[in-house]
């Protein structure tokens, strides 16, 4: 059986240099945009699901398991960051780690559960948990249900950046995601990374080799569903709601696309596909329905024909590592 | 706690029907899954075809229900081998997470058309006369379609298990999902085999849909969120004999009934909660092999 993301990675390894270039011109790029009049909303919601997508890569690209409930975190930071914003008037910078806290949280414990069995069985284990807290959310009253949580007030960071402000907003947003990136970029060429890599090629030798491979597992899962969740705190701000969307399947389905385009297991690879898809949604919003088709037909076509994705081509072709 | 038997016994009823859904879509899935090795995600869109198969069949074409029993299954059947023949066909052999991101596209397609097509509200469907009314059975009314859905997908379900488990065609099958090349050193043409399979699975939902369709309104999203409680019902279950998904089916069902009589903010619920409880006890599932 070969492995999910075994297309995406190219055989020789010529250091991290390249991924520093690509790292340099995407961060020169995403500073300029405020310049160059592009809709900075659309810019930002992209930001943030670009973060989650990467979250999302970390997972299945570096530990081979297919998530398809991530939406979860995503709506749980909201729904927390949400909430603590606008009914106990905390801080910006507070709400975020109250969000991305609690995310870490709900890693843990639905970690616990999903990582006892593998491959499909995992990805419809975490299906039904995100679907079990749908419901829940669905049903607990500081939700407010079907509404969700409107007018979020976005207040000053640190007391000193006005997020009212679109351009001050950008640079945090920004700011946020290249954190995250950065982040998961030195978790995977780190020795954890490492592991985590060998358990996705081989299970049995990994553990042969004396690795507790459910504990690395387990570690991914939870760095992978907070860094989601941290996303999921800063888009409560570009969008100032928090709502039952945000939890919904689907959701967990549209960043599974967005990596499938983008490359899974490529480090730029879900950038790319956040932006795409994001654009696709809003361009494309006068055909109603059809973008769900226009979806569907895309993970079709990347999984018969264009298995390694956009970037994944590209670093195939140049035989570079993106 | 007074229990007023009456409401018990509705709701009973009501988690039987859910039950005998549950029990010949997570069939279906068992059966796709031993042959092709692929979690069919499409199964909620194909059992959403079913349903609106026979509301065509209705109101298109004068085809009533008991005709629509037969054609509905055996049109969206059809389908489902086209799109075994065309696409699923590809990705044999890859890592099983393709096959279910396949099929997550193609459901997503199928539902994007459908919703184009007839908006996101429901369809009426008339309860054929034969079946209209009810019976008092002393402790309870008994709505007669319902006892029908029961009674006839555990027959469909029993006969699917039969098939399989005890037929020389259900041997050669089992036969070729352990070892798919000395089977066909036989003569045994294992891609047919695989198609029809395929069909059949499609086939079984589609029954589903169609049985659906009086109770239930006919709805493009009608199969989106019941696959999703089939998945957990199938982690339960641990999909590792037919019969086991048959019982799991229908237990589930008859368990989210009493949720609902007993506790009913739990009753969307309960089947994601006994999932984790049994992944807690025994990862590999009720009646399942280890993965």
């Amino acid at each position: 059986m070969t492995t999910i993301t075994e297309n995406a990675i190219p055989e020789p390894r010529r250091g991290t240099s390249d991924a520093m270039i690509a790292f340099v011109i995407m961060t020169a790029l995403l500073v300029v945009v405020p310049l160059t009049g592009v809709y900075p909303f659309f810019v930002m919601q992209a930001l943030c699901f670009a973060l989650l997508a990467c979250a999302f890569n970390l997972l299945i690209g570096y530990g081979g398991l297919l998530s398809f409930g991530h939406a979860m975190f995503l709506g749980t930071a909201g729904y927390f960051t949400a909430h603590a914003l606008k009914v106990w008037g905390v801080t910006p910078e507070l709400g975020i780690l109250i969000g991305t806290v609690g995310a870490a949280a709900l890693g843990v414990i639905t970690g616990v559960i999903a990582i006892r069995r593998q491959g499909i069985y995992f990805a419809m284990i975490t299906l039904a948990l995100s679907q079990l807290l749908y419901f829940v959310y669905l049903q607990t009253p500081f939700t407010h249900g079907e509404d969700g949580i409107q007018g979020i007030p976005q207040g000053y960071l640190f007391g000193i950046f006005n997020l009212s402000k679109p351009i001050t907003l950008y640079y945090v947003i920004l700011a946020g995601f290249l954190l995250g990136f950065l982040l998961i970029y030195r978790a995977i060429n780190s020795p954890f990374g490492e592991v985590l890599k060998a358990i996705r090629e081989n299970e049995p030798r990994a553990i042969s080799l004396g690795y507790k491979t459910d504990q690395y597992k387990l570690l991914a899962y939870i760095l992978s569903g907070t860094l989601a969740g941290f996303a999921g705190s800063l888009k409560v701000f570009v969008a100032q709601n928090a709502s039952l969307t945000d939890v919904h399947w689907t959701m967990s389905g549209e960043i599974v696309l967005m990596t499938l385009v983008g490359g899974l297991g490529t480090i730029f690879g879900p950038v790319v596909g956040a932006f795409v898809i994001i654009a696709m949604q809003q361009y494309l919003a006068g055909f109603g329905q059809w973008v769900t088709v226009i979806q569907g037909a895309i993970f079709v076509i990347c999984v018969l024909t264009f298995r390694r994705g956009v970037i994944g081509e590209i670093a195939h072709y140049f035989r570079r590592s993106l | 706690m007074s229990i007023n038997l009456q409401a018990l016994f509705a709701q009973l009823l009501v988690g039987l029907i859910n039950g005998s859904f549950y029990a010949l879509l997570s069939l279906g899935l068992a059966v796709i899954f031993g042959m092709l090795n692929i979690i069919n995600f499409a199964h909620g869109a194909l059992y959403m075809m079913g349903a609106f198969c026979a509301y065509f069949l209705l109101n298109a074409l004068n085809i009533g229900y008991w005709p629509a029993l037969i054609v509905a299954p055996v049109a969206v059947g059809i389908f489902g081998m086209i799109l075994e023949r065309t696409m699923l066909k590809w990705i044999s052999g890859l890592d099983h997470l393709y096959g279910l991101l396949l099929t997550f596209g193609m459901a997503l397609i199928i539902q994007g058309v459908f919703q184009n097509y007839f908006g996101s509200s429901g369809l009426p469907y008339a309860i054929p006369d034969v079946l209209k009314g009810g019976m008092n059975l002393g402790f309870m009314f008994l709505p007669i379609y319902r006892g029908w859905v029961v009674i006839f997908s555990l027959i469909v379900c029993l006969l699917t298990w039969y098939l399989i488990e005890r037929t020389r065609l259900g041997a050669n099958l089992r036969a070729a999902t352990e070892n798919p090349t000395l089977v066909r050193a036989f003569g045994i043409n294992v891609p047919r085999m695989i198609t029809l399979t395929y069909g059949l699975g499609v086939g079984l939902a589609a029954l589903a849909g169609v049985l659906s369709a009086p109770i239930n309104q006919v709805r493009p999203l009608m199969g989106a969120d019941l696959i999703i409680v089939v998945f957990a019902v199938v982690v339960i279950g641990g999909m590792g004999s037919i019969m086991g998904s048959i019982i799991t089916g229908f237990a589930l069902g008859i368990v989210e009934g009493l949720t609902k009589y007993f506790y009913p903010e739990a009753s969307n619920t309960v089947v994601f909660v006994l999932m984790v409880l049994v992944l807690l006890i025994k990862p590999s599932g009720l009646t399942g092999r280890a993965a």
